[in-house]
Order: structure tokens, then C-alpha cells, then sequence
């Protein structure tokens, strides 16, 4: 008998693919029969947000660093992407100041997306000398600051940017499977780096520098490559996040923006991908399950008052809780979501009768539990 | 470039630059013993405004009432903070600590937003404040001297207080070595409380000032100078009480020549320009002009 | 006067003190010697208040030391020199004093330290108004020991007074704590220099990762060949 007792749900490849693979399957698959519907909407949202605190959990959580930068490579993303996706006539209104090649150039999202990247992961490279200097909040404060000075920038070099009215008309043809296409191969690549020899560099790095360094890490190539590659995930987000609003304009990519991500990384978890996931799960249906006392409630008959920022203040507070009571986030340092994944066992397991077996086991395991207490 | 408009820009700034001064003051101070970024000192300032625009136009309490009872709502939110925020993660590591100030922030906003609503307010200082008086080229208000003074009676009490009391030098042992302060019978949590206090009473009073500058008042506005503030003390050396002062001068003045003297299109790069300096800064001297240890 | 029992103190994941057992009592010096990370230290550390033990007792004349914070285990008259004096360098030697005399509200009493320090530490008084920074590593010792008795201390606790000091540095430190002694104060010694401090104190323990292999009287300890071997250069 005391062997059922160390059979966890968790551990049962089964009960992985139900939860983490199909369930959400089926969700993005129900919310994807109407485009531009709620459902959709949120679960784009979700998509964009995972692949942005994903993404910022490489420099947070395992590189020993601390950017709040985040929303200033989702700008140049964002702008990038306008640039090269929408119609020439567009441009000529809206950005006379653009070059005449790049007035002219009209990409479809893909293809535009991997530039948007690039362009955002120059932007680190061409900050990535004090961004290595800095150490401690004093490089969050100065990532903050990269935001202020790229926001100044796009508010007021309105010829190419079209100032702080942005840009509108973005073609909105990030569907939801394109983000979830994008996301899935984002944290297949983020996964395979983070466990290759480069990966555990990275987690030396961020343990501890000094005995990195004697082992032979080069803490300036790696900070700067893994601030790049960041980044890069940083602008594939900011454009597909600007291709789901259709307006881009630089108010929306400064503090809160940023703050939100970072709250993403840390409510789920910093030093795990998978936190990634589940804090932007947490940030996207937090806010719209609150949403109905923002905008007057009745209580016992007492018609409350619009609550406004409400969702923001209960955030917050949880923000503050959780980094006093359990600061490695929700998920701490499990990878279980990426780990269900990626895993070949997982898909496999359809196959194989044991599978099933523990998966029962487990589940009568977890009665049992519950019947005892 | 007539020399009265370069005065009149250099007054200005040296206006701007007390208030930063003064804002400045309050991050000094706690980083220099708990070397905590409070981010929320600039929405602490944004909360005193509010109370005195309640004291002032719901309640109709004369000037100095207003100020001395917007002063203790400061001093309690910041202890408050300080408390349910700051004081369980004193052992944490200092990135946590800064998340934590502006998750504080970020609260303190929406709160006063969901109160008041995002609308500017007016902010009407009494008649006789608004006189103007003629030094030669330059005009100044009354709250124009006002703030003068304040700054300068303010930064004088503080020296006092810092160089010749019991707590005050306790705060300069505690920000130099905290261990070696407690074995000296110190008990830290008064004296960071203490700081915490001397700061938001300066934040609230450099919002009287800043809302009396700009007239209006909304929930947001205590951030970005709160930030311009820190770049400030960093600039003169964070944790120096001088250099909190000379910091906040310096931007405030070249903030003010910067928007009157370069060509408009680089002017509205003001706020960008202070994070430029900031950066600079701490690539070529963490320390900053009066600061004496090293830093970042 | 203060007696350890079963004292375990952990750093992180590391246990630095294991099983600790003395006992200091008044008028007595007490000389706690031992390597390197031997955990020493750490000892001090827990008493002072500076770092909680995992297990263990401390009583203090009958008081639990471990519920009560550093600064009010000062009050009750222990006093902590730490380890590399940790003098308020941006300070000036009187305000360094000053800080000594925080909780003493007796101003007699006070300036009846001030002229004891003097004293005993001329140079102090010479240089009252210098920043402590400028001190050499001797006189900051000094300083640390004159802060220290500001405090009125019923016991004091020294980390390593002798580190870092020349050997004639080392010498006028012990001169003086010799002094303090015969004046009856009751004092713990942290020493890695086994030999001076098995001279001044009465008794002494041997400490070894974490807990104590040797105690006895110090003039038996001098003479035992194990203690001899580790600590004391071995048989000439």
C-alpha cells in the first residue's frame, strides 16, 4: 500500500497531457471560432503576455539580473513592425518622414516579425555596455530609463513615429494561432537554451559570479547575448501585441507596461519559464474577473461606486504579499508546463496501458488523501 | 539670448531645483541607511497634495493648518509603507525591494485614481500668495519666496538635526554601518522610521509647492518628478545630504536651460534628458559629486 | 553571569555552531580560541543578538537572551566589539564615543567615561575631532575598545581584538584589556593569537567546527601539549 502513497497527479504523464495540453488546446481552439470575439481576445492577450514574461524571465530569473526594460523592446517591435506591414499609402500619410524603401516596403506579419525582433534585440546590443556595468536595482532603475528615453523618442520624432497620436491601422492579422504558433516555438527555443550548456552558464552566472568566473564563463558575452536574445522575444511580442490593437503609440509602452511584465515574472515565478506562463495567466484573467466591480457593483442592495483601478490595487497587494511570503512565485522553480510540453513522454503516453494505470492509481491516491482528512 | 530671459530661466530652475532638492532629500536619507529606492516617495508627495486640496477647498482650514495636517498624512502612509512593506524585506535583495516600492506605487495611484478620478483638479493657493513681487528683472510670487525659504530653513534644521542631535547622528551611523550601530544599543527600526518620517514630511511639503507651481493636481503627478528627484540624489551622491540639495539644483536648473535655450525640438526631450544624466552618472561616478563610497 | 547550553547556530545551509556549551562568570575573563571558521565568531554573533540561533540557550543573570533584540541586550550591559573593529569611519572619534554612551543617561557617569577612555587611550583625546577613517588599525582598535566601555559594559564581548595589529600594537591592546580586567571587568575574548589571550584570560575553551573540544583554566591549557601542537607553535 505504501507505494500508492508517493504516486503524485502531477507526476502522471496522463493527467499532464489533459491539463497542460489539451485543456488549453481545446480553450484556444473554442476561443478561435470567433475572431475578434471576448474569448478570443483574452486568450490573444494571454499568448502575447506568456511569450513577454517568458521572455523576461531569461534576464530576471536565471541570468541574475534585474531589467524593467521590457516595454521599450516592445516598443521598437511594435514600431518595426508598422513600419514594414502596413500599406505604402498609410505610410506616406501617417509617417512622411520615413525613408522611400521602407514607404514602400509591405511585408506579411511573419517574415516581419523576425526582423521586428532583430531590431529589437540591436537596440540591447547597442545598450548592452551599461546594462553590464550595472548591477542590482541600479540596472533596473537604468532600464527604466531606456523606456523613458525610447518613449521621448517616438513621442517626439513624429515625422517617422507620428508622435504621440501613434499609428493606426495596424493590419490585424495576428490571429490566434499565429500567436500561439509564435509562442510555441518561442518557448521550445527559450527551453532547449535554457538546459544546453549555455543555459547552465547562465544559472552559475546568476548564483554565484565570482565561481562562474573561475570555471571559465565569460559574464560579459553571456549577460550581453542573453539581454539580446530577451529582447528579441521582447519586439516578436510588442509587434503582435501592436497587430492585436491595431494602435500603437508610445503612452503604451512605458512604466505600466513594463511594470505589468515584471509583475508577470515575478507573481508566477522568475526563475521558471513556466512562471512565466502561468503570471501572465494570472495578469490576463485577474483584471477581467474583477472587472464587473470596476464599473458599479450592488452589494446587499447598496449600489457601490466605480471602482476604477480597482484590479490594479488588489494586483498590487498581492504583488507585495507575495514577495514577502513566497518570493520564488507561485511556481517557484518547477518547469512543470514547459517540461509536459516539450516531453516526448507526454504525447506518447496515449499508447502505453502503464500510463493509464498510474493515472488511475494516482487518482484513487488523491481520493483516498481527501477522504482522510 | 537677452540676459534677463537666461535670469529669469536660471530662477526658474533654481524654483524647480529646490522642490527636486527637497524630493531628493527624502531618498537620501532612507537609501542612505536601508539603500532601499523608495519609489514610492514621489506618490507620498501625490497624497499630501490630495490631503490639502480636501483640507483646503471641502474643509476650508486656514494655510498653515493645511499643511501641518497633510504633513502627518504623509508622515502616516509613509510609516505605514515602511511597515507592511519595507521592513519584512529587509533581508531580501535590494531588486525585490525595488519591485515592492513600485507595486506601493503603483497602488498608492490607483487608490487616489479611484477616489478622485484621473481629472486634473484645481489647486488654488489664496490671493495673497500669488502677489507678485519685482527684483529687478525678475518677478516672484509669494510662494515663489515661500518655497525659497523653505528650502533653505528646511536644509539648515536638517544639518542641525544630522550633525548635533542623538538621532541624527545615530542616522549617520546607521547609514555608514548598521551592525556596528546596533551593538552601539541603536535601535534601527526608530531611527529608519525616523527617516521615513523626515522624508514624507519633506515630500509632502515639496507637493505644496510643486501644486503650487503648476495650479492643477492629479494622481499621477508626484511620479515623474519623484524620479527626476532620485536622479537628483544620485547625481550629488545618494545617501549625501549636501548632495541630495546640490543634485536637485543642478537638474532643475539645466532642466530650465535646457527647455529655454536649446531649440524646440529638443526641448520636449526634458524628461529623457534627466535619465541621460542618471545613466551617465552611474557609468562614470556611482558616486556622484559629494558621494564618498562607491555604489552600483 | 551568562552561561551557554546546546547552542546551534546556522548560516544559510551551513550549521557554523554545534552543541555549544559555556559558561562566563563575573570577574572572570574567558578566553574562546580555536582556527579559522572554527565558529567563534558566530558565537558572539548569537549572543549579541546579532544573529538567532536555530537551538540553544543563552541565559544572561537568569534572561533569555535569544528573545530579546541587540539593542536591548546592550542595555543590559553586554557589549559586543566586533570583528575588524567596524568603527564609524565617517564619524569623528568623539561622535564614535558619543554613539558608545547612546542608551546612558547618567551624564556624570558619562564624562567619567570619557576621562577613563582618555586615560587609558591619549591618542583618542588628541585626535577627538579627526573622522575615525584616519586612525591606523591599532588606534581604531582602541577606539572600538573606548566605544565599547561608553556603554558601561557588565560583560564585554571582543572579536579579534589583535588582528590585523603588529606585534606591538598587539601588546598595548592586551596591556589595556589587562587593565579593564584588574578593574573587575568580565570579559569574553575571541582570539586567534592563542598565546596572549591564554596569558590574560583565567579560563578558557578550545573551539573546533563548531563546537568545544578543550576547556579548563588557561595556566593548565598554556602547559597541555595538544592545545601546545594546534595553537601554540608546537614544542620549541
Amino acid at each position: 500500500m505504501r507505494h500508492m502513497e508517493k504516486i503524485r497527479l502531477r507526476d502522471s504523464n496522463i493527467f499532464r497531457l489533459i491539463c497542460f495540453v489539451l485543456a488549453p488546446l481545446i480553450i484556444i481552439i473554442m476561443a478561435g471560432q470567433k475572431n475578434g470575439g471576448y474569448y478570443n481576445g483574452i486568450v490573444c492577450t494571454f499568448g502575447i503576455y506568456a511569450l513577454l514574461a517568458a521572455s523576461l524571465n531569461l534576464v530576471n530569473g536565471f541570468s541574475g539580473m534585474f531589467s524593467m526594460g521590457h516595454a521599450a523592446f516592445m516598443a521598437v517591435g511594435a514600431y518595426t513592425s508598422a513600419f514594414l506591414t502596413l500599406a505604402p499609402q498609410q505610410k506616406i500619410n501617417m509617417l512622411p518622414g520615413l525613408p522611400e524603401w521602407l514607404q514602400n516596403v509591405q511585408l506579411p506579419l511573419l517574415p516581419a516579425l523576425l526582423i521586428c525582433g532583430l531590431c529589437a534585440a540591436l537596440l540591447a546590443l547597442i545598450v548592452a555596455f551599461p546594462v553590464v556595468r550595472f548591477k542590482g536595482h541600479y540596472l533596473a532603475v537604468a532600464t527604466l530609463g531606456l523606456v523613458v528615453i525610447v518613449r521621448s523618442v517616438l513621442d517626439i520624432e513624429g515625422d517617422v513615429t507620428n508622435g504621440a497620436r501613434g499609428i493606426t491601422g495596424l493590419p490585424s492579422s495576428a490571429s490566434i494561432w499565429l500567436i500561439f504558433g509564435v509562442l510555441v516555438v518561442s518557448l521550445f527555443i527559450m527551453y532547449r537554451l535554457l538546459s544546453s550548456a549555455y543555459g547552465r552558464s547562465l544559472i552559475a552566472m546568476r548564483d554565484d559570479q565570482v565561481a562562474a568566473q573561475t570555471l571559465g564563463v565569460n559574464l560579459t558575452a553571456k549577460k550581453i547575448s542573453i539581454f539580446c536574445i530577451s529582447a528579441f522575444f521582447a519586439g516578436i511580442g510588442g509587434a503582435l501585441w501592436g497587430h492585436t490593437q491595431t494602435v500603437i503609440s508610445g503612452q503604451f509602452f512605458y512604466f505600466n507596461m513594463s511594470f505589468k511584465i515584471v509583475q508577470m515574472s515575478i507573481i508566477g515565478g522568475m526563475a521558471s519559464l513556466s512562471g512565466g506562463l502561468l503570471g501572465a495567466l494570472f495578469i490576463t484573467i485577474v483584471p477581467e474577473l474583477l472587472a464587473p466591480l470596476e464599473s458599479g457593483f450592488v452589494l446587499f442592495s447598496y449600489p457601490l461606486p466605480d471602482l476604477y483601478g480597482l484590479s490594479n490595487i488588489i494586483m498590487s497587494v498581492f504583488l507585495v504579499v507575495l514577495i514577502i511570503y513566497r518570493r520564488q512565485g507561485l511556481m517557484g522553480n518547477s518547469e512543470i508546463l514547459l517540461d509536459t510540453f516539450f516531453s516526448k513522454n507526454t504525447y506518447t503516453s496515449v499508447f502505453k496501458k502503464d500510463e493509464y494505470k498510474h493515472f488511475a492509481k494516482a487518482c484513487i491516491n488523491l481520493c483516498q488523501r481527501k477522504k482522510k482528512s | 539670448m537677452p540676459i534677463d530671459y537666461i535670469i529669469g530661466q536660471l530662477v526658474n530652475g533654481l524654483r524647480l531645483g529646490s522642490i527636486y532638492a527637497i524630493v531628493a532629500i527624502g531618498y537620501s536619507i532612507v537609501y542612505g541607511i536601508l539603500k532601499l529606492i523608495n519609489f514610492a516617495h514621489g506618490d507620498i508627495m501625490t497624497l499630501g497634495v490630495y490631503a490639502m486640496l480636501i483640507f483646503m477647498t471641502m474643509l476650508g482650514l486656514p494655510i498653515w493648518m493645511v499643511i501641518i495636517l497633510s504633513m502627518m498624512i504623509s508622515v502616516c502612509a509613509g510609516l505605514l509603507i515602511e511597515r507592511l512593506a519595507y521592513r519584512p524585506l529587509r533581508s531580501a535583495a535590494e531588486e525585490t525591494t525595488l519591485v515592492s516600492s513600485l507595486a506601493v506605487s503603483t497602488l498608492l495611484q490607483n487608490v487616489l485614481l479611484m477616489i478622485f478620478s484621473a481629472q486634473k483638479q484645481a489647486f488654488l493657493l489664496p490671493d495673497y500668495m500669488t502677489e507678485l513681487h519685482t527684483i529687478g528683472s525678475i518677478h516672484l510670487s509669494t510662494m515663489n519666496i515661500i518655497t525659497f525659504a523653505s528650502v533653505a530653513v528646511s536644509l539648515v534644521v536638517l544639518i542641525l538635526v544630522i550633525h548635533k542631535t542623538r538621532i541624527g547622528t545615530a542616522m549617520r551611523a546607521c547609514s555608514e554601518n548598521l551592525t556596528a550601530a546596533k551593538l552601539m544599543g541603536i535601535n534601527i527600526n526608530k531611527v529608519i522610521v525616523f527617516a521615513f518620517a523626515v522624508g514624507s514630511a519633506l515630500a509632502c511639503m515639496a507637493g505644496f509647492m510643486l501644486a503650487g507651481e503648476y495650479k492643477t493636481v492629479d494622481p499621477a503627478m508626484g511620479f515623474v518628478p519623484g524620479l527626476k528627484a532620485f536622479c537628483a540624489a544620485v547625481l550629488g551622491g545618494i545617501g549625501s545630504l549636501g548632495g541630495a540639495v546640490i543634485g536637485g539644483l543642478l537638474i532643475g536648473v539645466s532642466e530650465m536651460l535646457f527647455a529655454g535655450l536649446m531649440p524646440t525640438t529638443v526641448t520636449a526631450y526634458r524628461d529623457a534628458f534627466v535619465f541621460v544624466v542618471l545613466i551617465l552618472v552611474l557609468l562614470f561616478k556611482p558616486t556622484g559629486i559629494l558621494g564618498s563610497r562607491e555604489r552600483a | 553571569m551568562l552561561q551557554i547550553s546546546n547552542l546551534q547556530v546556522k548560516y544559510g545551509g551551513i550549521t557554523a555552531v554545534n552543541g555549544l556549551s559555556l559558561q562566563v562568570n563575573e570577574n572572570e575573563t574567558i578566553a574562546l580560541i580555536g582556527s579559522n571558521g572554527a565558529g567563534k565568531t558566530t558565537t558572539l554573533h548569537a549572543i549579541s543578538g546579532l544573529l538567532k540561533p536555530s537551538q540553544g540557550e543563552c541565559l544572561y543573570q537568569g534572561m533569555n537572551l535569544l528573545k530579546m533584540a541587540a539593542h536591548d541586550i546592550v542595555a543590559r550591559g553586554i557589549v559586543h566589539v566586533p570583528e575588524g573593529r567596524q568603527v564609524f569611519t565617517r564619524l569623528t572619534i568623539e561622535e564614535n564615543l558619543r554613539m558608545g554612551a547612546y542608551l546612558q543617561k547618567d551624564r556624570q557617569l558619562v564624562k567619567q567615561n570619557y576621562e577613563r577612555i582618555y586615560e587609558m587611550f591619549p591618542i583618542l583625546k588628541e585626535r577627538l575631532r579627526q573622522s575615525a577613517g584616519t586612525l591606523s588599525g591599532g588606534e581604531q582598535q582602541m577606539l572600538a575598545i573606548g566605544r565599547a566601555l561608553m556603554s558601561n559594559p557588565k560583560l564585554l564581548l571582543l572579536d579579534e581584538p589583535s588582528m590585523g595589529l603588529s606585534p606591538l600594537l598587539t601588546q598595548q591592546v592586551f596591556e589595556a584589556l589587562y587593565e579593564l580586567k584588574k578593574a573587575g571587568l568580565t570579559i569574553l575574548l575571541v582570539e586567534q593569537n592563542a598565546y596572549e589571550a591564554l596569558e590574560l584570560s583565567d579560563r578558557a575553551y578550545v573551539m573546533e567546527t563548531g563546537s568545544i573540544t578543550i576547556e579548563g583554566n588557561s595556566v593548565d591549557l598554556i602547559r597541555d601539549p595538544k592545545v601546545k601542537e594546534a595553537y601554540l607553535g608546537g614544542e620549541i
